[in-house]
């Protein structure tokens, strides 16, 4: 299993005090300037735009406001549509949630197959797979948008969930294939011997004990599918693109002055999701980081 | 004694034995056929799946590399006149350079950024914890978002000159993002603050395997710490270097996204990736072969990082386990 950070350090405490507050000094100062730019956003996105253009990114805001927030929401243009980002965050929203759901079920299944029911062979598919998490999806953008053209599912959110699926299925089993590496052959044998199946040894024995690996995955898939622009672009268009797609387009939407206030408003509403995942589950997202980096 | 070892010995059987009872249930029936063939089964759609839309498309893309194609999929083959055409042009020379700019500096940056907060991370610290969640939270941010934000914090006029220069460096001048020759790094700093993180996670990580026995001996013969880090720890820690390392070749090989938010290629097309080479070429300027080589070159230099690894990773995985 790969290493976590959670393990007790091992560093002995060995420097004399004032080395301790040069330690805690610098680490402040990282810390400080890791949080400026989520800091300058928030800040920026409580302001009036005059205060924008008078002061300076770090000031708070003499008047705060929340009518950046709104504005992004209702009002900000994307391109030439003026209604605001809610239909791009519900577009994101029904767009991750599928394929978040089944590429996660998939994957379980895939991992459960590769390391409880091996087979000749089975190895061999498995880093063919795994290579497919690595490639630069600029390989398949030209021959994606013919295919999702002649299925009739181009720029619909089927189409995303769809490209989504296929290119996040690597990930998923992946994790679940390292995850039940570890799961002893013992319980599966038995379940065997007592008569069970393919499809109950999984949902009895495996699945109840499969929490962590699913929160993983599934906080993975939605960070990744969320943040995705690459195909949104690609494959959407008008009001059918994702969040990110809309952010982008918020900003570079130059009609008039520039509404500072109100791109960094999209940008701290595009950013919430996957913030707040991260806020409550970020464990979870770190052993999802590690296992697509550092295996075994 | 004895039936531990045995115990062991059946855990470490292959788990394709657990495929046997398959013949108990028997052949004949056809019932039977299915169960035993089930496991195929359900692997085969991820298993076609990746066949098509990953290996299919790529051969697929490979193959328009070498025809006319234009604004739509032609099939008369040229041979490698788009690979000539896109070696020649010049916004493909810009971004090999930029490629060449930000891959060095992002990956000595970020390794030299997370390794020296891991190991300040690694002292004792109190409030670790949430030290380590402020440093690694960039990463969970749509590139955009990054993008985004540091084109606000980088503006010349409203930015951080600007805050400097209320602070009272009068002459302080930070336009790099509208300056065609520093504009690259400008997606270097984006980059190292998105990614330093998940780097000093993987360090921190490696830093806690270290044998502590080891650390114990060098301190009591009288090493002094940093001497027990660069002669002890750090070397022990090559193969999270080589991980970093091919994992941030790769991000910066595939990166776009950050590129297009922060400075849309810009200012001309000073800022120029491989990726939005590709992407240009592809999907407004209509020369699919263009983009069709530019994305098989790219392919090539990720599967030529990728794959020994992968291969050297998977291999040690199995060979630890037997």
């Amino acid at each position: 299993m790969a290493k976590t950070w959670e393990t007790p350090q091992m560093v002995q405490e060995t420097g004399f005090r004032w080395s301790r507050v040069v330690v805690y000094g610098l680490l402040v100062f990282f810390g400080a300037v890791y949080l400026l730019p989520l800091l300058v956003m928030l800040l920026t996105s409580f302001k009036p735009l005059p205060e924008i253009y008078a002061g300076n990114m770090v000031a708070l805001p003499r008047h705060w406001t929340v009518e950046p927030w709104v504005n992004a929401w209702t009002k900000a243009c994307v391109g030439l549509n003026c209604n605001g980002i809610k239909g791009y965050f519900w577009n994101s929203i029904q767009m991750t949630v599928p394929a978040v759901v089944i590429s996660t079920g998939m994957g379980l299944l895939n991992g459960y197959v590769l390391t409880k029911w091996r087979f000749r062979g089975a190895n061999v598919l498995f880093g063919l797979i795994l290579f497919g998490c690595f490639i630069p999806f600029q390989i398949v953008l030209i021959p994606m948008a013919t295919f999702l053209g002649r299925m009739g599912i181009a720029s619909s959110t089927t189409g995303l969930v769809f490209v989504h699926v296929v290119y996040g299925l690597c990930f998923t089993t992946l994790y679940a294939r390292n995850y039940y590496m570890a799961f002893p052959d013992e319980l599966v044998k038995a379940a065997m011997i007592d008569g069970a199946r393919f499809f109950s040894i999984f949902r009895r024995v495996l699945l109840p004990n499969s929490g962590p690996i699913i929160i993983v995955a599934v906080i993975w898939q939605f960070t990744n599918i969320w943040n995705d622009f690459l195909f949104g672009a690609s494959f959407s268009t008008g009001t059918s693109a994702p969040m990110t797609v809309a952010l982008n387009n918020v900003v570079m939407t130059s009609t008039g002055e520039r509404e500072y206030n109100v791109h960094m408003a999209a940008a701290m509403i595009a950013a919430l999701p996957t913030l707040m995942v991260y806020v409550f589950g970020g464990r979870y997202f770190v052993r999802g980081l590690m296992a697509g980096s550092v295996k075994g | 004694m004895q039936t531990t070892v045995m115990t062991e010995q059946e855990a470490r059987a292959p788990a394709g034995s657990v495929t046997q009872p398959a013949a108990r249930v028997g052949w004949s029936s056809p019932r039977g056929w299915l169960q035993q063939q089930l496991p195929r089964l359900v692997l085969s759609p991820t298993v076609v799946i990746t066949l098509v839309f990953v290996y299919g498309f790529i051969l697929w893309t490979l193959y328009l590399s070498f025809t006319r194609s234009r604004g739509i999929p032609s099939h008369e083959l040229v041979g490698w006149l788009n690979y000539q055409r896109v070696w020649n042009h010049p916004r493909w020379s810009v971004a090999l350079h930029n490629l060449a700019v930000f891959g060095i500096l992002y990956i000595a940056l970020c390794l030299v950024l997370g390794l020296f907060i891991a190991i300040l991370l690694d002292q004792r610290i109190r409030q670790e914890g949430a030290l380590r969640a402020i440093y690694l939270y960039p990463m969970a941010l749509s590139f955009i978002v990054t993008g985004t934000a540091w084109k606000w914090m980088l503006n010349p006029g409203l930015g951080l000159e600007k805050l400097f220069k209320d602070w009272g460096f009068a002459n302080f001048k930070f336009d790099w993002i509208i300056d065609e020759r520093m504009a690259i790094y400008t997606v270097v700093i984006a980059g190292v603050w998105q990614a330093s993180g998940f780097v000093m996670a993987m360090f921190l990580a490696g830093l806690r395997g270290v044998d502590q026995d080891l650390i114990k001996a060098a301190s009591i013969d009288g090493a002094s710490l940093p001497r027990i880090y660069r002669r002890i720890i750090i070397p022990q820690l090559r193969p999270v270097f080589l991980s970093a390392v091919v994992i941030l070749a790769h991000l910066a090989i595939k990166s776009y996204e950050l590129v297009v938010a922060l400075t849309g290629g810009g200012p001309g097309y000073a800022t120029e990736m491989p990726s939005t080479f590709m992407y240009a070429h592809t999907f407004t300027r209509s020369q699919l072969g263009w983009g069709a080589a530019s994305a098989t070159m790219m392919l090539l230099t990720v599967a030529a990082i990728m794959v020994p690894y992968l291969y050297s990773e998977v291999r040690t995985v199995r060979s630890r386990r037997q």
